[in-house]
C-alpha cells in the first residue's frame, strides 16, 4: 500500500510480485493491530472483573461477625443493687417515679463490665494468667450496654444466670478471622498473649461463633465500639438526599428541558443557556461542593452536615444530566405526533403535555434513575459541606446532622484499625454497589417494559 | 405544626378554587347553544391560580418581614432601663434567650423576671400573628377566588391564561441552570477575591511552595500558598491517566466498532461502561488497598522505589476510570465517519487496519481530540481517587513514583466543613476552585466546539 506501488514504470507482473511480497508484512501488521484491539478490550473487561473480585473478596467476610456466647450471672454480690422498686399501696405516683428513677440511675452507673468479666473468667483455661483489663478486650465495649438493657428490661433476672450473645471486639474479630498475621510478635499484636489464648479456647469450645452481621444494617456508626459500627445512619442520610434530588431535580429538569426544546424562541439567550447547561454537566463535582459551602451554608445559613444541603448540592449537580437526557428524548418524538395533535386543535402546551411528554416517559425515567444513581455515589461535594463529621445517630429530619453512604466509606477507610476496617469498608462498598445495581436494574426493566407497551 | 396548618389551608383553598371554577364552567356548558372557549379543567386551574397568588403573597410578605417585626416586638417588651444598658451584641443575646424561652425549650442560667414576662408576651404575640396571617391569607385567597369565579364566562380565554402561567413556570425552571452557573461564579469569585486580600495573586499563581500553616495564631503569618506544586501534581496525574485511558479506550472502541462480532460487542460494551457508573470513592479504595501495594511490590521486584500512594497509583486508577469515557465517545465518533470513506479505502485494496489507521482515524481525529479534551477535564476535576491514593505531598518534583497533591485534594484539605471562612487557610479553597473551574471550563468549551464542528462536517 505504500511506496511499493508508486513505481508506475514497472510491468504489471512485477508490480503484482511486489504487492504479493508485501502482503505477508501487511497481513502481519493487520494481525498485530487486531490483536492490540482485542487486548485493549480484554484489559478493560479485566479491570472491571478485577475491581469487583477484589472488593468482593475483601468485603464478603466482613458480613459475618464473631459472637461471644456468654452465660452471664447477674450475681447480686457483683451488681450490688436492690431489686427494682415496686409501688407500695398508698405510695404516691410521684414518690414511686422518684424511686424508680433513682433505681434506674443506680443501674446505669453500675460497672457492668464486672459482670462480663466474671462470665469471661469462667472460660479462661487452666494455667493462663490474665488481667481483667486484658480479659475485657475480648468483648466489644458496648457489650455492657447489652447486658444492662437485659437487666433493665427484666429486673427479676437478679441472681439468675442467662445466656447472652455479645459482639467480640474488633481486635478479637481480627484474630478469629485471621485478618491479622498470627505469627507476628507480641509487640505488634493488638491483643495480649493470654487474651489470644482465651479466644482460641473459646473458639475451640464453641463459645465463639460467626454469624451474619445484621448490625451492619441496623446500627449507626460507632467509634468506641468499632465492631458494632453500622451503616444505618449513613443509609438514612443518603435516602433523604436522594428524595430531595428526586423531588427537586426531576420536575425542574424536565420543565426546563420542555421549555428549551419546545417553547424557547431560537435566540442568543437560549443558545447561551444551552452552552451553559452543557458546561454545567462537565463541571467537576467538587466545584458544586464549593458552591454549597459558600451559598447554602455561609450565605443562607442552612445547617452544616445536613442532608438538606447535600440534597440541594446534588440536585444542582444532577440537573444538567436530566435536562440533556430529556431534551434528547423530546427531540426523538416523531413530528407526525405533534402535527396530528396541533391539527386536532390542541394548543402547543396541550400538545406537549398530553402527547409528546407521555411518549418520552420511559427515556426520562431511565435518565432520572441513572442521574440519581450517579448522585448516590458522589462523595467529594459532600465532604466540603461538612458531611464527613462523625454522626452516631439516625437523622430524624433532613435538617439533622447526617452522613452518607459514600462518605461513610471514606470515613471507614481512614480508620486506624485497618485490619478490621478494611474489610468493613469493602462491605460498605458492596452495599453501595448493590443499591446502585438495583437502581440500574430497575431502570433497565422499566425501560424495556414501558417501551414494549408504547 | 404551624407550617402543616398553613399547608393544609393552602391545599383546601386550592381544591375549593379548582372545584368552584370547574363546576361553574360545567354549568355554562349545559346551557344549550353556548360554546365555551375553554374546557372545565382550564377554568378550574384559572380560579385556582387566582386564589393561590394572593394567599402566597400574604404568606411571603410575612415570611420576609415577620422576623423583623417579631424582633422589634421583643425589643419593645424589654424594660426601658434594662434596654439602655445593653449593647447590640448583648441585645441580640437577650432576644435569642427570650425566643428560646418562648419555644418552651428553656435557656441556660437564671431566667430574669423581665425575660420570662417578655417570653410569655412573645408566645401570645406569636400565636395571634400566626392566626391573623393565616386568616388573612385565607381571606385574600377566597376573595380572589370569588373574583376569578365571577369572571368566568363562555368567552373567557381561560386556557390561554393558564398556559401563559405554565410558560412562566417553565422559564423559571430553565433559569435555575443559569442561576447555578451564576451562583458558582459569584461564590467562587467573591471568596477568591476575599482570599486575594490576604495573599498576593502573583504569589498564589506563581508560588512554588505550598504550606498553609494551620498553626498560625497571630494574624501576620499566613503560610505560603503557591499554586505550582498542586498544578504540577494535577498535570502529572492527568498525563498518567491519559497514558492509560487513551490507548486502551481508543483501541477498545476501534476493536468493538470495527472488528468485533455483534454479539461480543453487545456484551462487552455495556460491561466496560459499568466502569463509568462506579462511584469514584470505590476506585479510590481500590487504588489504596490493591493497586498501590501491587505497584510498590512490583517496583521492589524491578528495583524501582515506587511508593504505595503515589502519582502513579492515582494516575493508573484514574485512567481505568476514564476508559469507558474515552471508548464510548470514540465509538460514537468512529460511527459517524461516513461509510463511503471506508468503502473507498477497501476498494483500493487496503486492509482493515490500514483503512482504520490511514482513513478512519484521520477523518475522526478532530472528534477524538475533543473526546480526549473532555477526558482531560474529567481527570483534572477528579477528587476522591486522588484524595485516597496520591499521598498528599504538595512538593514540586517530577518523579511520578513519589506522592503528590493536586488542586482538588487541597480543596478538600483546606475546606474542612466548618463555616468559618475568615482566614486564608479556608478561603484558599475558593481560589483553587476558581482555578479548577476556569481550567475545566476552557477545556470543555474548546472540546464541545471541536466535537460540534466535527459533527457538522459529516451531517
Amino acid at each position: 500500500m505504500t511506496a511499493t506501488v508508486s513505481n508506475t514504470h514497472l510491468s504489471s507482473i512485477e508490480r503484482t510480485k511486489l504487492i504479493r511480497a508485501s502482503l505477508t508484512r501487511r497481513n502481519l501488521s493487520e494481525k498485530i493491530f487486531r490483536g492490540l484491539g482485542l487486548a485493549a478490550v480484554v484489559l478493560a473487561l479485566g479491570f472491571v472483573a478485577l475491581l469487583f473480585i477484589d472488593v468482593g473478596r475483601k468485603g464478603i467476610p466482613a458480613f459475618t461477625q464473631s459472637n461471644l456466647h456468654l452465660s452471664v450471672n447477674f450475681d447480686p454480690a457483683i451488681i450490688g443493687v436492690e431489686p427494682a422498686p415496686v409501688q407500695a399501696a398508698g405510695q404516691s405516683d410521684a414518690d414511686f417515679q422518684a424511686a424508680n428513677l433513682k433505681w434506674q440511675r443506680d443501674v446505669a452507673m453500675l460497672n457492668w463490665n464486672k459482670v462480663i468479666e466474671a462470665s469471661l473468667r469462667t472460660m479462661v483455661p487452666a494455667g493462663v494468667e490474665i488481667t481483667s483489663k486484658d480479659l475485657l478486650t475480648i468483648a466489644e465495649t458496648d457489650a455492657r450496654h447489652e447486658v444492662r438493657e437485659r437487666f433493665v428490661a427484666d429486673p427479676s433476672l437478679l441472681g439468675q444466670t442467662v445466656d447472652i450473645d455479645v459482639l467480640a471486639s474488633a481486635n478479637a474479630a481480627n484474630w478469629i478471622k485471621g485478618n491479622i498475621d498470627r505469627s507476628l510478635p507480641d509487640s505488634q499484636q493488638q491483643l495480649s498473649a493470654p487474651a489470644r489464648a482465651v479466644i482460641d479456647t473459646m473458639v475451640a469450645n464453641g463459645k465463639i461463633s460467626n454469624g451474619f452481621s445484621w448490625s451492619i444494617f441496623t446500627n449507626v456508626d460507632s467509634r468506641s465500639a468499632p465492631a458494632s459500627a453500622g451503616l444505618l445512619g449513613a443509609f438514612v442520610g443518603t435516602l433523604y438526599m436522594m428524595l430531595i434530588v428526586i423531588v427537586l431535580a426531576v420536575p425542574i429538569g424536565v420543565a426546563s428541558a420542555i421549555y428549551l426544546e419546545e417553547f424557547a424562541p431560537k435566540s442568543k439567550l437560549t443558545d447561551f443557556i444551552e452552552v451553559n447547561i452543557n458546561n454545567l454537566a462537565a463541571v467537576p463535582s467538587i466545584v458544586f461542593g464549593l458552591l454549597g459551602a459558600a451559598a447554602f451554608i455561609n450565605y443562607m445559613h442552612l445547617p452544616i452536615s445536613a442532608p438538606i444541603v447535600g440534597g440541594l448540592v446534588l440536585t444542582l449537580m444532577t440537573l444538567p444530566t436530566i435536562i440533556i437526557a430529556t431534551r434528547g428524548a423530546l427531540l426523538g418524538v416523531s413530528p407526525a405526533l405533534r402535527q396530528a395533535a396541533l391539527g386536532m386543535g390542541a394548543s402547543k402546551t396541550q400538545m406537549v403535555f398530553h402527547h409528546v411528554l407521555p411518549v418520552t416517559f420511559p427515556s426520562i425515567l431511565t435518565a432520572t434513575i441513572l442521574g440519581v444513581a450517579h448522585a448516590l455515589g458522589e462523595t467529594a461535594p459532600l465532604l466540603l459541606i461538612g458531611m464527613k463529621a462523625f454522626v452516631a445517630s439516625v437523622p430524624v429530619t433532613p435538617f439533622d446532622q447526617a452522613t452518607a453512604l459514600p462518605v461513610q466509606i471514606y470515613l471507614w477507610q481512614g480508620n486506624e484499625n485497618r485490619n478490621f476496617f478494611e474489610p468493613r469498608t469493602a462491605a460498605a462498598i458492596i452495599v453501595l454497589l448493590m443499591v446502585m445495581i438495583c437502581l440500574n436494574g430497575v431502570a433497565i426493566y422499566l425501560r424495556s417494559r414501558l417501551e414494549k407497551r408504547a | 405544626m404551624n407550617s402543616l396548618i398553613i399547608a393544609g389551608m393552602l391545599l383546601v383553598l386550592l381544591g375549593l378554587a379548582y372545584q368552584s371554577g370547574w363546576s361553574r364552567s360545567r354549568g355554562l356548558a349545559t346551557t344549550a347553544g353556548v360554546k365555551v372557549h375553554s374546557r372545565p379543567q382550564y377554568h378550574g386551574s384559572y380560579v385556582a391560580i387566582w386564589a393561590m397568588l394572593p394567599a402566597l403573597v400574604v404568606l411571603g410578605l410575612w415570611g420576609w418581614f415577620g422576623e423583623g417585626i417579631t424582633t422589634n416586638y421583643i425589643t419593645g417588651q424589654i424594660p426601658a432601663d434594662t434596654l439602655s444598658g445593653l449593647d447590640p451584641v448583648a441585645l441580640d443575646a437577650t432576644v435569642a434567650r427570650i425566643r428560646s424561652l418562648a419555644t418552651g425549650y428553656g435557656v441556660a442560667g437564671d431566667v430574669q423576671p423581665f425575660e420570662q414576662a417578655a417570653a410569655d408576651a412573645l408566645r401570645s404575640f406569636q400565636f395571634i400573628t400566626f392566626v391573623v396571617v393565616t386568616v388573612l391569607a385565607a381571606v385574600a385567597g377566597i376573595a380572589a377566588l370569588l373574583y376569578a369565579r365571577s369572571r368566568i364566562t363562555a368567552r373567557l380565554r381561560a386556557r390561554n391564561a393558564v398556559e401563559s402561567v405554565i410558560n412562566v413556570a417553565l422559564i423559571a425552571c430553565s433559569a435555575v441552570a443559569i442561576l447555578t452557573t451564576v451562583g458558582i461564579v459569584a461564590s467562587l469569585l467573591t471568596e477568591a477575591i476575599h482570599f486575594f486580600s490576604f495573599v498576593n495573586p502573583i504569589e498564589f499563581f506563581f508560588g512554588t511552595v505550598w504550606n498553609p500553616s494551620f498553626s498560625s495564631t497571630d494574624t501576620g503569618a499566613h503560610g505560603q500558598y503557591g499554586l505550582l506544586p498542586l498544578l504540577a501534581g494535577t498535570l502529572m496525574i492527568t498525563i498518567i491517566a491519559m497514558l492509560v485511558a487513551v490507548p486502551v479506550g481508543l483501541m477498545a472502541a476501534i476493536y468493538l466498532s470495527q472488528y468485533a462480532h455483534p454479539r461480543l460487542r453487545a456484551v462487552a460494551k455495556p460491561i466496560i461502561e459499568v466502569l463509568a457508573g462506579i462511584p469514584t470513592i470505590v476506585f479510590g479504595f481500590f487504588a489504596l488497598v490493591t493497586v498501590g501495594p501491587f505497584l510498590r511490590d512490583f517496583g521492589n521486584l524491578v528495583g524501582l522505589d515506587i511508593k504505595a500512594t503515589s502519582a502513579l497509583t492515582a494516575g493508573v486508577v484514574m485512567g481505568i476510570m476514564i476508559i469507558p469515557f474515552v471508548s464510548s465517545l470514540s465509538d460514537d465518533i468512529l460511527n459517524q465517519v461516513p461509510r463511503t470513506l471506508r468503502d473507498g479505502a477497501y476498494g483500493l485494496g487496503a486492509t482493515k487496519s490500514e483503512t482504520i489507521r490511514n482513513v478512519l482515524l484521520p477523518a475522526a481525529l478532530p472528534g477524538i481530540v475533543g473526546a480526549f479534551l473532555l477526558a482531560v477535564s474529567r481527570a483534572v476535576g477528579e477528587t476522591m481517587i486522588v484524595v485516597l491514593a496520591a499521598g498528599n505531598s504538595p512538593v514540586l518534583r517530577g518523579n511520578p513514583f513519589e506522592p503528590v497533591a493536586t488542586i482538588t485534594v487541597s480543596i478538600v484539605n483546606q475546606l474542612t466543613g466548618d463555616s468559618d471562612f475568615a482566614g486564608p487557610q479556608s478561603l484558599v479553597a475558593f481560589a483553587l476552585g476558581l482555578t479548577l473551574f476556569i481550567i475545566t471550563l476552557c477545556l470543555n468549551i474548546f472540546a464541545l466546539y471541536i466535537v460540534r464542528r466535527f459533527r457538522e462536517q459529516y451531517e
